[in-house]
């Protein structure tokens, strides 16, 4: 009797299991296409860094190290070829640092006045306008450079060409605006309004707060913001492709005509010889660009992770 | 002397103010400006014939429909590619896998590959899809060049969207016996699924005006006719812009002007659209 109860409960349950596992097995399945789109993403990052690596490295057979970072000599065509980088160098740290210091004071004091001082109506206006400027194709950007502000910047500066670092530069810091201000804001209003309320019951005004308070509690954030703005700046292609003046020789000034490290792969890379030398040679840029990107990213990542963590209770 | 101090605090404090508003009229002008001059300047190109006929004489008279069905093409074709892996790595990161080294490598990848620049997957698409892979110059090439840089994109606001879905959903579904995927595909998509379009919308409106990676990978400046298949090279609006404001001598401004305004008109429609689902969606989530 409680043998039969026994194998008749096991038969129902082994039914049960049978059931289970025929549903789980088509789960089975989508469960791993789930994981392999989750392997997939790393894939991709991986597949860039190979490929980089690959088409790249072997440049430095060719030009020792030394010589191609701090060559000034780029002929790719003739015979035989050099292949020096300084002046693509040069030119994206010039770039970089006109955007940097024209967008960062202004990003932060935008994110300033949307955070802690505008009115809801005005934020509500504005935030959307800097979305708009958001999504500003690079290459749009670079014909406003090519057309409106190459222009201006010739005439303001008695130069021989409008298209300069400088232009580019403006041009840029107008592309890492909206980044710089999105994320400085978020870390402004990361900070908890105690400290606001303390701020203000020992006497000081809004300004002060914000100076003395706000500013220094949302720094991290902050500094985050001006990586991400300086990553976009160096990484960006076409409006320094289209704008910057494309000149071979190292800069000296910001208003010199000039070759960015992006603008010099997009420009060469479509008359390089597939596996040739040049094809070599730029990709070996591209790893660089590469690396100093990711530099610069993951440090902004860990800094804002570092920010999430200060204020969580 | 104690007034004197505090409206001299006041004055400093105006002072910092009207500067934080000069910094955000400075940032806010710019993008207006942009805008109203390429409506301004755009408007005298766009006309019928403009955007139905195929380019003659170099691209200095006739049409652009090419490139403007080139684009549409390729941002049809990204999104098609990036958003079922999107989905399924976000779900892959918040439903199934744990807190372990596996997550932790895949919201790594994500992070770099958002701040990837733009000529660097070119080369990748370069690299392994025009010349490793065989196919070519062509639309397919570009598409899946465009759909790894969306990737980052899509994986990001998918896994914030199933995020957001309250955990009570998820326990009371699996207590009834629902098994894992029932629960993520009945219960969890469906509630993050305004969140997952509107990234999709973005991504598809950043594919739209990406340049450097399609100028590596084979965008072509003159076409006769539109891509028959994904192996055909294509025009598209940001190449085409680049291409008459940079490199055609002689080009009538109106037509780069034109183009601009078509391109403009893509990508920041789609951006309105992804605000709108976004509203609308915020909006039931409040009334129910």
């Amino acid at each position: 009797m409680l043998r039969q109860r026994i194998r008749a409960t096991t038969a129902e349950a082994s039914l049960k299991e049978r059931l289970r596992r025929r549903r789980r097995s088509g789960e089975k399945l989508i469960e791993s296409w789930v994981f392999l789109a989750g392997i997939l993403t790393i894939a991709v990052l991986l597949g860039i860094i190979v490929l980089l690596l690959k088409e790249g490295l072997p440049a430095f057979w060719y030009t020792p190290p030394w010589e191609f970072f701090f060559g000034t000599k780029w002929y790719p065509v003739s015979e035989p070829p050099t292949f020096g980088v300084t002046s693509f160098f040069v030119a994206t740290l010039w770039v970089t640092l006109v955007a940097t210091a024209i967008s960062v004071p202004i990003g932060v004091a935008c994110a300033a006045y949307l955070a802690e001082v505008a009115p809801v109506k005005v934020r509500e206006t504005v935030k959307p306008i800097i979305e708009i400027l958001a999504g500003i194709p690079s290459v749009v950007m670079g014909f406003i450079g090519l057309t409106l502000l190459s222009p201006l910047v010739q005439s303001a500066f008695d130069l021989n060409t409008g298209l300069s670092g400088l232009t580019a530069g403006i041009m840029l810091s107008l592309m890492s605006l909206p980044i710089i201000i999105s994320v400085s804001e978020d870390a402004l209003r990361a900070v908890p309004d105690d400290f606001r309320e303390a701020s203000y019951a020992l006497g000081a005004t809004k300004w002060e707060t914000i100076r003395h308070v706000c500013i220094p509690g949302a720094l991290s954030g902050i500094t985050a913001a001006v990586m991400l703005g300086v990553g976009r700046a160096i990484g960006e292609t076409m409006t320094v492709l289209m704008v910057a003046g494309g000149a071979l020789a190292v800069p000296v000034s910001p208003t010199d005509p000039m070759m960015p490290m992006t603008a010099a792969i997009a420009s060469g890379i479509g008359n390089a010889v597939r596996g040739g030398l040049q094809y070599q040679a730029l990709f070996a840029i591209g790893l660089i660009l590469f690396i100093l990107t990711l530099a610069v990213n993951l440090i902004a990542d860990r800094v804002l992770e570092r920010q999430k963590r200060k204020f969580a209770r | 002397m104690r007034t004197g101090g505090a409206s001299k605090r006041h004055l400093s404090q105006r002072t910092a103010f009207s500067m934080l508003i000069a910094a955000t009229t400075i940032a806010v002008l710019p993008a207006l400006a942009i805008v109203i001059q390429i409506v301004i300047s755009g408007a005298d190109a766009i006309s019928l014939e403009f955007l139905t006929e195929a380019p003659s004489q170099a691209g200095k008279a006739g049409g652009i429909l090419p490139a403007i069905v080139g684009t549409f093409y390729l941002m049809l074709g990204t999104i098609i590619l990036a958003l079922p892996l999107g989905v399924m790595a976000g779900i892959c990161l918040t439903e199934y896998a744990r807190e372990n080294w596996f997550t932790r490598a895949i919201n790594l990848a994500i992070v770099n590959l958002a701040g990837v620049p733009s000529i660097i997957y070119g080369l990748f698409g370069l690299g392994v899809f025009v010349l490793l892979f065989h196919f070519g110059m062509s639309l397919l090439s570009a598409s899946l060049t465009l759909a790894c840089q969306a990737l980052a994109m899509t994986v990001t606001t998918s896994r914030e969207a199933i995020l957001a879905v309250p955990k009570q959903y998820r326990e009371g579904s699996l207590a009834v016996g629902a098994t894992r995927w029932q629960t993520t595909r009945h219960l969890v998509l469906p509630q993050a699924l305004p969140g997952i379009i509107t990234g999709a919308v973005l991504a598809m409106s950043r594919a739209a005006g990406e340049t450097a990676p399609i100028l590596v990978v084979g965008a072509a400046f003159l076409l006769p006719g539109l891509p028959q298949s994904p192996f055909d090279q294509f025009m598209a609006l940001p190449y085409h812009l680049y291409t008459v404001a940079a490199h055609v001598p002689g080009m009538p401004k109106s037509t780069m002007w034109g183009v601009a305004l078509v391109l403009l008109v893509v990508v920041l429609s789609f951006n309105v659209l992804a605000t709108i689902i976004r509203v609308r969606a915020r909006q039931r989530r409040y009334s129910s």
